[in-house]
């Protein structure tokens, strides 16, 4: 069915066609519109949701933990500040082994306030034990909501998941999307029916108890296999999408690698960006290219590895600053993979966009002359570098 | 049925012994009780918001809770039960559960006065069929004895110490019930394990079986924070209602109801003296301590008087 929807409505969307059991959340900008449009299903009969409105971001994680943990399957959105005040409760969500979905839509963390786009928020969040997608479009971000679920509630994973996509850029602007008939998502998403759960009278369950040296260590270590476990289950889930769809998931999206000499590395709608630059490079004669990555946790270490074995430099985007003197968190991560697998392949960090700044193919553009001057002269030069700042 | 202490304790106990509270605290009379005023038929989902009842009830891999319970933090019992009471009304809706499910949540001071109050609120103002019970023992035990809002004037606690320039807390209890009730909720009542149990039974029992959002606050002393002989539990107890330093009432839709007044109204120094977190205002020149202290139950006893006449 064809549409033309914003990345909020679209992922309302989804939630209106998954009709998940709770739908908790508090508003705040620029995610406040899927509580809104879902909150219009629901007085509308369109959904047999309960919609729970909480007085803040801290209680929709508690009353979200609440109802996945009682046997419902259960959703929210939320962003910057909002996913900062949740971060107590979305360690406990993943460590409790409940899979939320979450609508992640990014926004830079406070402060100072800034209501516009960058991934400052869900970065931080990036070792709750969430698994975190990311998607470049209003597409991707419907089509990730729906995988989310299936993801996250599959029996070896059970781990809550972020659907993250770029604030206004993709929540707020109208595009082109293919939306699936409401039937169809509810088949893919099938009924949530938990082993365990707290509204069994039949089994009563104890969730959250005081875990002590003698346990506390194996929890948190089944907790790890079940985000290596998602692995697997990620591609297993993107290609039944994919059967029903025809549009192709998997860890990353390579654009244009193919005997690629340089390329870059970029999450969520920057790399829509970089591709007309790949583009352009490529009609020049430039051997570019890119790597989207879509999914963050769990890390596709090897895999993005391999993928950048064949390149002579790399750079790595990064939309939030580590603050760690050493590069974003997103180019930590890849040169740790590259680590011992790829040694020996120049690469930096770059730090764009913050605040909601522009990212224009220009910038792009001269990234790739930096990695192309790297490949010519061998020499590396500064690894921890800003785009589209003023110094 | 009238309330009858004699069959109350013939059912089944819903809150096992082999638990970890301390001898003499008032927290498991409590659990008990309210436990005790649901329907043997009901499921119950039981929330905790960390403190001494959470850490001592329910640790891997036993459970003293034969009914189904959930802890996931210190502030947010009401949002987390609140969330649960949510899914049960849509997996009843559609015809997932079939049996009916009563959804109480514990916290104590800290957890309910202090840093839980959003919560709580949060959850009572939307309405969801859910009791909250506060088991109040005036500072934050579970921690060491540290001050809450709702710890009484004097009070030596380890962040409002009793000293030389300064002699214990300095500020008044902060009034939870009237808060609560407030929030314009079907039922909300101060309440305590004394007697014959009657009161709290009572209470329990109409706050779980009114439809919507219900709170009691419970006094449950600690003798750890308290400084009390263990045995002497139900005495404090009765000590704390006959001085009328913790009243007993209810509001239904609004109205209050004074349900014990006591045949005589005891000198505050009765509650207080067993105390050992009290013991600085029995020291030689400390006598305005225990007349401030009077002052301030006499004023709050009168202004519920007024408000259920």
């Amino acid at each position: 069915m064809r549409e033309r929807l914003s990345g909020n409505e679209a992922v309302a969307i989804a939630m209106r066609q998954i009709d998940p059991d709770v739908v908790a959340a508090f508003p705040i900008t620029p995610s406040t519109e899927v509580p809104q449009y879902f909150a219009s299903f629901v007085a509308n009969g369109a959904v047999n949701t309960e919609f729970v409105a909480v007085e803040s971001e801290h209680s929709a994680m508690s009353a979200c933990i609440g109802a996945q943990a009682a046997g419902g399957r259960t959703m929210t959105a939320t962003s910057s500040a909002g996913l900062a005040l949740m971060w107590e409760m979305l360690y406990i969500a993943a460590s409790s082994r409940l899979p939320i979905t979450l609508a992640a839509v990014n926004r830079a963390l406070s402060g100072p306030i800034n209501i516009n786009n960058d991934h400052s928020d869900t970065m931080g969040a990036r070792d709750s034990g969430w698994i975190q997608i990311y998607g470049e479009s209003n597409q991707e971000a419907y089509d990730n909501f729906i995988q989310a679920v299936c993801i996250g509630e599959h029996p070896a994973v059970q781990l809550p998941v972020m659907d993250c996509y770029d604030g206004f850029i993709t929540s707020h602007a109208v595009e082109n999307i293919e939306l699936l008939e409401d039937e169809e998502v509810k088949a893919f998403v099938g009924d949530y029916t938990p082993e365990y759960y707290l509204n069994n009278k039949a089994h009563p369950i104890a969730v959250g108890p005081l875990d002590l040296p003698v346990h506390y260590f194996e929890h948190k270590r089944l907790q790890a296999e079940a985000m290596r476990n998602a692995k697997r289950v990620i591609l297993e889930v993107a290609a039944d999408f994919e059967k029903l769809t025809g549009r192709k998931y998997g860890f990353f999206e390579e654009y244009k690698m193919e005997g690629a000499e340089t390329a870059i590395v970029v999450l969520n709608s920057t790399a829509g960006t970089a591709k007309t630059v790949v583009d352009k490079l490529r009609e020049q004669g430039v051997k570019a290219g890119l790597i989207k990555l879509r999914v963050f946790r769990p890390f596709p270490a090897e895999e993005i590895a391999a993928a950048l074995a064949g390149v002579k430099a790399v750079a790595i985007l990064d939309k939030a600053d580590g603050f760690n003197a050493a590069g974003g968190p997103v180019f930590t991560d890849v040169t740790s993979a590259m680590y011992g697998r790829v040694d020996g392949v120049p690469a930096i960090s770059y730090i764009y966009g913050l605040g909601g700044r522009d990212v224009r193919a220009g910038d792009i553009e001269k990234v790739y002359s930096r990695l192309a001057e790297i490949v010519k002269t061998g020499k590396i030069g500064e690894v921890y570098n800003y785009l589209g700042v003023r110094e | 049925m009238a309330y009858n202490l004699k069959e109350e304790v013939k059912k089944r106990e819903r809150f096992t012994g082999g638990h970890r509270m301390c001898a003499g605290c008032g927290a498991p009379p409590v659990v008990r009780a309210v436990l005790r005023s649901v329907d043997a038929d009901d499921h119950i989902v039981v929330g905790a918001a960390t403190g001494c009842l959470e850490v001592s009830t329910c640790m891997y891999p036993y459970t003293a809770w034969r009914d189904s319970f959930i802890h996931s933090a210190f502030e947010n019992a009401g949002a987390t039960v609140s969330g649960a009471e949510a899914a049960y009304k849509a997996m009843k809706r559609r015809g997932k559960v079939k049996e009916n499910t009563k959804f109480i949540a514990f916290g104590g001071d800290g957890g309910t006065y202090d840093i839980g109050l959003q919560s709580l609120s949060g959850a009572m103002e939307r309405g969801h069929d859910m009791v909250y019970v506060c088991y109040d023992n005036g500072a934050y035990m579970n921690t060491g004895i540290q001050r809450s809002s709702a710890t009484p004037t004097f009070a030596d606690t380890t962040t409002s110490p009793a000293g030389k320039v300064v002699p214990g807390k300095m500020q008044k209890k902060k009034d939870l019930t009237a808060i609560i009730a407030n929030h314009n909720i079907p039922y909300a009542a101060q309440t305590a394990p004394m007697g014959n149990f009657k009161d709290i039974g009572e209470k329990a029992r109409k706050a779980i079986y009114t439809e919507g959002a219900a709170f009691l606050n419970v006094l449950a002393p600690c003798p750890r924070g308290w400084r009390y002989d263990t045995p002497d539990l139900m005495k404090i107890i009765k000590l704390a209602v006959d001085t009328c330093v913790w009243p007993l009432y209810e509001v239904e839709d609004g109205k209050y109801t004074i349900t014990y007044t006591p045949k005589e109204k005891l000198p505050v120094e009765d509650f207080l003296k067993p105390q050992g977190r009290f013991a600085h205002m029995f020291k030689a020149g400390n006598d305005w301590m225990i007349e401030k202290f009077q002052e301030i139950v006499d004023a709050e006893w009168e202004k519920l008087q007024k408000l259920a006449d």
